[in-house]
């Protein structure tokens, strides 16, 4: 390994530890360092955010600038995206084009993601259907089953209403008994995963950075 | 049960997992340790042999779990996962392309593509790693095109995702890419049951290191993080007893 790779580990487990001990142990100088830590850490993800919009920027200017397919949209972007953020910038000054964000918002960005949205029933509706033919075993037939189920006792029929046993009793047991100590089981599952998983980057096992 | 002595005891858990790995890994350094299979990872294998004789690209999706929130320890499992498919990838002239929801996650991708891009002594592109949009749908609808347009042949999704997987995940079926996808996130899990070509269920998403490229270390982790769940189901079966015996 390359001293620039060994020093990011080391760097990376000397301060993971220090604001994991913090995190535990509450004494005063190790909470005051977690903290001081975590802040820096805090900054740096707000200037990254900066660094984050420059780049998808670049992005799309080369896909302007090469031609590539869909480049109109990548026009589209930048176009809305400078205007966007020179209202934002400009508003702490002139308060009057606050109702210009605003209306950006409302009119694109709200409609835009609800469309999305409504997509999203549709294919997931979709994916459903083609699951069988996917993968076909004991488990996708539960899945489904259990979809087919919560869907039955959570909607209400013409002259019917809902129906009785269904809705009162099976959905409230699925989605509350079987399906939340599942997703419990799950959370679990997914915790010790994390832990595992922040270990190994203590440890330098997993370095998910630069450096060789 | 006061927050010092609950602090204390979750140290001791952090402390006892560390230790447990290490002392395991330094035993079986050489015997090696099996781990049970996972099909999605074993046809990833066998997929990403096939991106690098077919010429295509590999696209992983790092969803939008932050650095500093819960959920960057499924970012950190996909960012390990792209220096490791970067590097059996590092043999084409091809490198893998990471699409991101998060900045400082986004950064990370970057520098990561750019160590691979010089071992293959490629000029580093810096929109092979990129932001395609900060709230899910901008980041989904950002993320569809590098999967229908740029050669992709797999998909891998690894993070924090929600609903929105379900659009990415038809962008592949679509474009005939080959999904794998897992989160940390209990809706997105459902919707990737349905969606994926490969799913990752729970804590699977966190094995990709030790499947793709084991270190005793990591295989060891794997190894300790099975124990832990017996010792968890120990301890809920032991109190749904002591509870029913009306000892708790």
């Amino acid at each position: 390994m390359k001293p620039k790779g060994l020093f990011s580990i080391i760097v990376a487990s000397v301060f993971g530890l220090l604001v994991l001990t913090g995190y535990f142990i509450k004494l005063s100088l190790l909470v005051k360092i977690s903290d001081l830590f975590l802040n820096w850490a805090i900054l740096l993800a707000a200037f990254a955010v900066l660094l984050g919009i420059f780049n998808l920027l670049i992005v799309h200017m080369r896909k302007m600038a090469s031609r590539q397919k869909g480049s109109g949209y990548s026009l589209l972007l930048v176009l809305a995206m400078l205007t966007t953020f020179v209202i934002g910038v400009i508003i702490p000054f002139y308060p009057k084009a606050a109702p210009a964000l605003d209306f950006v918002f409302r009119a694109f960005q709200l409609p835009i993601e609800a469309s999305l949205m409504a997509i999203l029933t549709v294919t997931l509706v979709y994916s459903s259907i083609r699951l069988l033919g996917r993968r076909l075993n004991v488990f996708s037939i539960v899945f489904l089953l259990t979809v087919l189920l919560i869907l039955l006792g959570t909607v209400s029929f013409p002259f019917l209403g809902t129906l009785p046993w269904l809705s009162d009793l099976i959905r409230p047991f699925v989605a509350q008994v079987l399906a939340g100590g599942g997703a419990r089981g799950l959370l679990i599952g997914v915790a010790l995963g994390s832990l595992v998983m922040g270990l190994r980057v203590l440890f330098g096992a997993d370095h998910p950075y630069g450096g060789k | 049960m006061n927050d010092t002595i609950l602090g204390l005891l979750a140290f001791g858990l952090v402390l006892l997992t560390a230790l447990s790995s290490l002392v395991l890994a330094y035993l079986r350094r050489k015997s090696g340790i099996s781990l049970r299979i996972i099909p999605a990872y074993r046809n990833l294998r066998r997929a990403v042999g096939r991106v690098v004789e077919d010429g295509s690209r590999l696209h992983l999706s790092l969803g939008r779990g932050g650095l500093v929130t819960p959920q960057s320890a499924s970012s950190l499992a996909g960012l390990a996962l792209l220096r490791r498919l970067g590097n059996i990838t590092s043999i084409t002239d091809r490198p893998p392309i990471a699409t991101c929801g998060e900045s400082a996650v986004t950064l990370l991708a970057q520098s990561t593509l750019q160590r691979v891009a010089e071992e293959m002594h490629l000029a580093p592109d810096p929109s092979s790693a990129r932001l395609t949009g900060l709230t899910p749908f901008s980041y989904a609808a950002g993320a569809i095109p590098a999967i229908r347009d740029e050669n992709v042949s797999i998909t891998m999704m690894m993070g924090n995702f929600g609903v929105e997987a379900a659009l990415l995940l038809d962008a592949c079926d679509r474009a005939n890419v080959l999904s794998v996808a897992g989160s940390d996130h209990l809706t997105a899990q459902a919707v990737i049951y349905a969606g994926a070509g490969e799913p990752l269920i729970g804590e699977e998403v966190y094995a990709a290191g030790a499947y793709l490229e084991s270190s005793p270390l990591q295989a060891a982790s794997l190894v300790v993080q099975d124990g832990l769940r017996w010792l968890l189901i120990a301890i809920l079966v032991g109190g749904v007893l002591l509870k029913v015996a009306g000892l708790l």
